[in-house]
């Protein structure tokens, strides 16, 4: 290493830090199916639980008899609502300031929720004795429609009849859970009323779930001779778990270790709590032995948390030039049985207010009104910061109405309305302070790089000749800047069940000159493993590939608040970045102390330090290492190693510019993506190579969520989406090729820079689908029709536009 | 999703198949590919105290093409019948509508056996069976005999073949030059069903026409049939439309599957048209 051979760039070079696109450290065990999921987690005497689940949406629980099951051989032990009850554990606080109930207490408000939880020594047995539970239901009145709910006699949650405050203020109705307001009414009303132009939609974001490939499940260990407690679980926020099981179990908390192992995807499903953990936990408790509980695809799409079901009544309105003067929107929010949306506690509508988008809209107004129905709960952010995509969504379709309204170009009315790159730091009219942006020269590269106007130019000629009979095809261009508000974020207003949303890194730096690095993040195939010792080589000047990465075991790692909303790189890698400073600090010490001259005559080349003004009198990062275990400096006490927890002084906001190309049959509506072109900013980029990973990843379910994938329901509340032939995942047969490009506009707080960018790509990819099937029917007059676009529902816009003759 | 219990049995030929499914009756059931069947298990909308495995036997192999007859062994996978090139040029239909069923993992293991015993309305095989009009032989405890694939069908999941009886092989008329032979399948992604697909073949003044998943059986129309081979492509999708009974589910209304049936039933006939001779 003391090689002066090599010159600056070729030493930051061997170190793989930020800018390298560094191959990922996961993938060895993954693609050779060495991980270690929950599922692959084997304790000596392990039973096995599993759910009785409710075939009805809305029925009181009459009885619940559990002899035939008990009397199966293998069988443990059968849980109900009865049962936990003496431990206060039938009920569990939700992270929205609702309670939920673990096992159905009296009465079950969606399909699939868990009545009574069978334990036995093997999964097929506690299978089989699921069924022989025989449970006497009396069917009740099923709303799943929130406008009805808000009109109907029917009580959902008869547990908070007469309460009329709710955690979010005042409630209006039995089956109304709160109002959340932002923004100026009286003066966005004004603007309405005075307005050249008006738009005014229903956008309706439908009810769909993250469905990761690995489904929730937990093995709990209680050890009865140490009284601690192990739970294995797929948890976003494996710290926050173990405060929520000490919290509500009465265990105290250092004698809870959680344990997020390898993640087969979250996209937010793993962030709240779930029956099953507490199943698990409770049983373990009870039978003094570990008890395995992982859910099948059925009931994670049924039960575990969905997302959006957010229907928002739009108004935007514009000078007759297109300069948008304010918006104004109003959310009905379908949450289900019990409101278990998983966002920071003053925000129960999540970041929603970020709906002005990448644009400068002086008035704005936002009002969001949640609501209960027979469905299951959740309103987790899938692959977005908390409602960021449904506010995308929103504002870009919002942008796409108002165009036509104006009878112009929808790119150019964007780029007449974008924040411009001297506004920044920019004050948004619901309240956020967006930290930096460069809107016009993105979305000018992006025009260009899919030559607009030659798209354009196509697309007339297409409608011409569509009208002249020669094709049956129809092209659309989908326009799409989104601006997200992620890294959530500073403790001061950001908080899950009062825990403030700080996070936090330790390292310490072995004699040898390598490492180990720990964070309060948990990756779910982010590649934190690889990036963050990216960030961490380039601070300290060691090689990435000799540092070490662990997340997930709360008894070593520091305290975190997990890993969701795009959060990891912006807090966590904060943090990464603080702590590294820390050891980089000490060593500047040592390294003075060891070259004998002055500490601030030293300064830092890449991976050492070096004397000023003679580069060739240096000491490595790895000499340093082993000088702080091996020398007895004065003043400085041994070792080298670091802790910081990092409280984000803003959120990041990463933005992009997204174009899809796309070609639709408009007598069997079938669609073909013939282009997508997504320009991401993420500020500081990492690795580029693992950036145009999430983004080919996010981009893909964001094709989902937009072309097909939705949790459906009959009028019944039955699912009609349960299995995944149903529910729309794409293979790599729907999967199209994509064009990834990116501007960068570091962030100005965070210390190097980075935004985060996991679920950009979802966020901007949903509207940028949606606009392009829109934009294909509006030269024949189509305004708004809502997601998702399968065939039959293009092929109804098609028809109810008269195309089929 | 996790199956009851069951026996599972592997016999080596086709009478001890017969043998178990005989002392079993109703509790007994035979698997090939299972990729019907196993589902259903894990559903639990199937469940049988006994399962008998027909990977083993040996007589329910094999593809022989002839020059007026084509043979399928009932354990022919779906992957088998894509990459035989003898039986893709006697008759390329059955190669272009096995690529149309499910993906590569599926059809690796599916059977042709399974997919045309299993009943489904939703399996392409049956409507490609009626339209190529294969017959399809059946043992069991009585004997042998063999059942038109057009007589085949009676209702989702019922079909001529009794409990007891196991479909041995599939016979194929060669159709002769200057046929041409088309599958037209609209799904919504890889692994689904079709939302609607037709089998046609035409030429020689004769058509047949077949389509999937549009009633509770596969639909042969004979009158379709008819009208195509008189070159009446109007005549045929409406007797075709006429012949169907789509229902509603998350593909879509009965109105727009109408509206694909006809559109498939049409690039059918134009695709098959086009290599008629
Ligand atoms: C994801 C997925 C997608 C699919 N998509 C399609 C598709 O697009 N089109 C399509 O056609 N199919 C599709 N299938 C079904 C697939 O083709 C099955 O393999 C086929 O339907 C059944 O064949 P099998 O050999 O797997 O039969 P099995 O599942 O083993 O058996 C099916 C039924 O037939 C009976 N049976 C099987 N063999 C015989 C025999 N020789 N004699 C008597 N009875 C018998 C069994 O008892 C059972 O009732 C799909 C399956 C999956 C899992």
């Amino acid at each position: 290493m003391n090689d002066q051979t090599l010159t600056p760039e070729e030493r930051a070079a061997n170190l793989k830090g930020m800018g390298s696109s560094r191959k990922r450290v996961e993938d060895v065990r993954f693609t050779q199916g060495k991980g270690n999921y929950v599922d692959d987690i084997k304790l000596d005497g392990m039973l096995f639980g599993d759910f009785v689940r409710s075939p009805y949406a809305h029925a009181r629980v009459v009885s619940v008899n559990k002899e035939a099951a008990l009397a199966l051989p293998g069988v443990i032990a059968v849980l109900t609502a009865e049962d936990l009850s003496p431990l206060g554990l039938h009920w569990m606080p939700t992270l929205a300031g609702d309670k939920q109930m673990v096992l159905a207490d009296g009465k079950v408000l969606f399909q699939g929720q868990e009545v009574a939880f069978v334990v036995a020594e093997d999964r097929y047995i506690a299978a089989d004795a699921a069924e022989l539970v025989e449970v006497e239901y009396e069917e009740l009145p099923v709303l799943t429609d929130p406008f009805e709910a808000l009109k109907s006699d029917v009580v959902l949650r008869e547990d908070l009849e007469g309460q009329t405050e709710g955690a979010h203020g005042p409630r209006k109705h039995h089956n109304h859970i709160f109002t959340w307001e932002q923004g100026d009414k009286d003066a966005t009303e004004a603007i309405l009323a005075e307005a050249d132009v008006v738009a005014e939609e229903m956008v309706y974001y439908h009810r769909t779930h993250p469905c990761p490939l690995e489904t929730c499940g937990s093995v709990a260990s209680m050890d009865k001779v140490t009284g601690k407690l192990t739970l294995y679980g797929t948890f976003q926020a494996p710290h926050a778990i173990r405060t929520v099981v000490s919290l509500i179990s009465g265990i105290a908390e250092h004698n809870i270790r959680v344990i997020s192992p390898d993640i087969g995807g979250g996209f937010g499903n793993k962030v709240g709590a779930y029956a099953g953990y507490v199943c698990s936990v409770v049983a373990s408790i009870v039978t003094g032995k570990p008890v395995k509980w992982v859910e099948d695809r059925m009931e994670n799409l049924m039960s575990t948390a969905f997302a959006r079901d957010y229907w928002m009544q739009g108004k935007i309105a514009a000078t007759k030039d297109g300069k948008i003067t304010g918006l104004w929107c109003h959310t009905t929010a379908d949450h289900g049985g019990f409101d278990a949306c998983a966002d920071p506690t003053k925000f129960p509508a999540g970041f929603m207010n970020i709906c002005t988008g990448s644009y400068d809209i002086p008035t704005a107004y936002l009002a969001v009104d949640g609501v209960y129905t027979n469905k299951a709960p959740g309103g987790v952010a899938y692959r977005c910061s908390f409602r960021v995509t449904e506010a995308a969504y929103f504002i870009e379709r919002m942008i796409e109405v108002l165009a036509i309204k104006l009878n112009m170009d929808a790119a150019e009315l964007r780029r007449i309305n974008f924040i411009k790159a001297d506004q920044f730091p920019y004050q948004s009219a619901l309240g956020w302070e967006y930290d930096s942006g460069d809107y016009h020269t993105a979305w000018d590269k992006a025009l260009k790089a899919v030559d607009y106007e030659g798209l354009r130019a196509e697309q007339a000629q297409r409608v011409e000749e569509f009208k002249a009979g020669k094709t049956r095809k129809l092209l659309g261009i989908g326009l799409t800047h989104f601006t997200e508000i992620v890294g959530a974020g500073p403790v001061k207003n950001c908080d899950i069940l009062g825990l403030g949303m700080f996070d936090s890194c330790e390292i310490r730096i072995h004699p040898t000159g390598s490492a180990i690095a720990r964070l309060g993040t948990i990756s779910q195939g982010q590649g934190h493993a690889t990036t963050f010792a990216q960030i961490i080589a380039s601070e300290i000047g060691l090689p990435a590939d000799d540092i070490t990465l662990e997340e997930g075991d709360t008894d070593t790692a520091p305290y975190g608040l997990g890993t969701y909303g795009s959060r990891s790189t912006p807090v966590a890698g904060a943090a990464t970045a603080m702590a590294a400073r820390k050891i980089r600090a000490k060593a500047q010490m040592i390294a003075a102390y060891l070259l004998e001259v002055h500490d601030d005559d030293v300064e830092w080349d890449v991976d050492r330090f070096a004397v000023k003004g003679a580069p060739e009198r240096f000491k490595t990062m790895k000499e340093i290492a082993f000088a702080a275990y091996n020398q007895a400096i004065p003043g400085l006490e041994p070792g080298l190693e670091a802790v910081s927890y990092y409280d984000p002084p803003n959120m990041t906001y990463p933005f992009g510019a997204y174009i899809c190309v796309m070609e639709i049959d408009v007598d069997t509506g079938e669609w073909d993506v013939r282009k997508f072109y997504a320009l991401d900013d993420c500020g500081t980029r990492i690795n580029p190579m693992i950036i145009d990973g999430q983004v080919h990843g996010g981009v893909t379910e964001a094709l989902a969520i937009a072309m097909g994938q939705e949790i459906a329901y009959d009028e019944m509340g039955n699912v009609k989406t349960g299995t995944l032939m149903d529910f729309f995942l794409p293979t790599a047969w729907e999967t199209p090729n994509y064009i990834t490009d990116y501007t960068v506009t570091p962030s100005p707080h965070h210390p190097i820079g980075a935004k985060g960018v996991g679920e950009s790509p979802n966020v901007g990819g949903v509207p940028c689908f949606s606009n392009a099937v829109h934009d294909a029917f509006r030269p024949f007059g189509l305004v708004q029709s809502h997601m998702p676009h399968d065939h039959w529902r293009i092929w109804k816009i098609a028809n109810g536009l008269g195309m089929h003759g | 999703m996790i199956p009851a219990g069951f026996e599972y049995h592997r016999p080596g030929d086709i009478a001890s198949a017969i043998g178990i499914l005989e002392e079993h009756g109703d509790e007994a059931r035979v698997i090939a590919g299972g990729h019907s069947l196993i589902p259903m298990m894990k559903l639990r909308m199937a469940e049988m105290g006994h399962l008998v495995d027909l990977q083993a036997i040996e007589e329910l192999k094999g593809i022989e093409v002839g020059s007026d007859t084509v043979t399928l062994g009932a354990m022919v996978t779906q992957h088998e019948l894509i990459t035989h090139d003898g039986l893709a040029a006697a008759i390329p239909l059955i190669r272009e509508a096995a690529l149309q069923i499910a993906d590569p993992q599926v059809r690796y293991v599916g059977t042709v056996g399974g997919n045309v015993a299993n009943g489904d309305p939703g399996n392409d095989m049956p409507g490609l069976m009626q339209c190529l009009n294969a017959t399809f032989d059946l043992s069991g405890p009585d004997g042998n005999r063999s059942v038109a694939a057009r007589e085949f069908y009676e209702a989702a999941y019922f079909t001529a073949r009794e409990d007891e009886e196991i479909l041995t092989r599939i016979s194929i008329p060669v159709p002769g030059a200057g046929v041409g032979q088309a599958y037209e399948k609209q799904k919504r992604k890889i692994g689904d069903y079709a939302t609607a697909a037709a089998a046609v073949m035409v030429g020689n003044g004769t058509a047949s026409v077949a389509m999937t998943n549009l009633a509770d059986t596969p639909v042969w129309s004979e009158s379709a049939s008819a009208a195509l081979a008189d070159g009446d492509v109007n005549g045929c999708v409406a007797a075709m439309l006429d012949a169907i009974e789509p229902v509603a589910d998350n593909r879509g209304p009965v109105e727009f599957k109408k509206h694909v049936a006809g559109v498939m039933l049409r690039r059918a006939i134009d695709r098959a048209q086009n290599r008629a001779g």
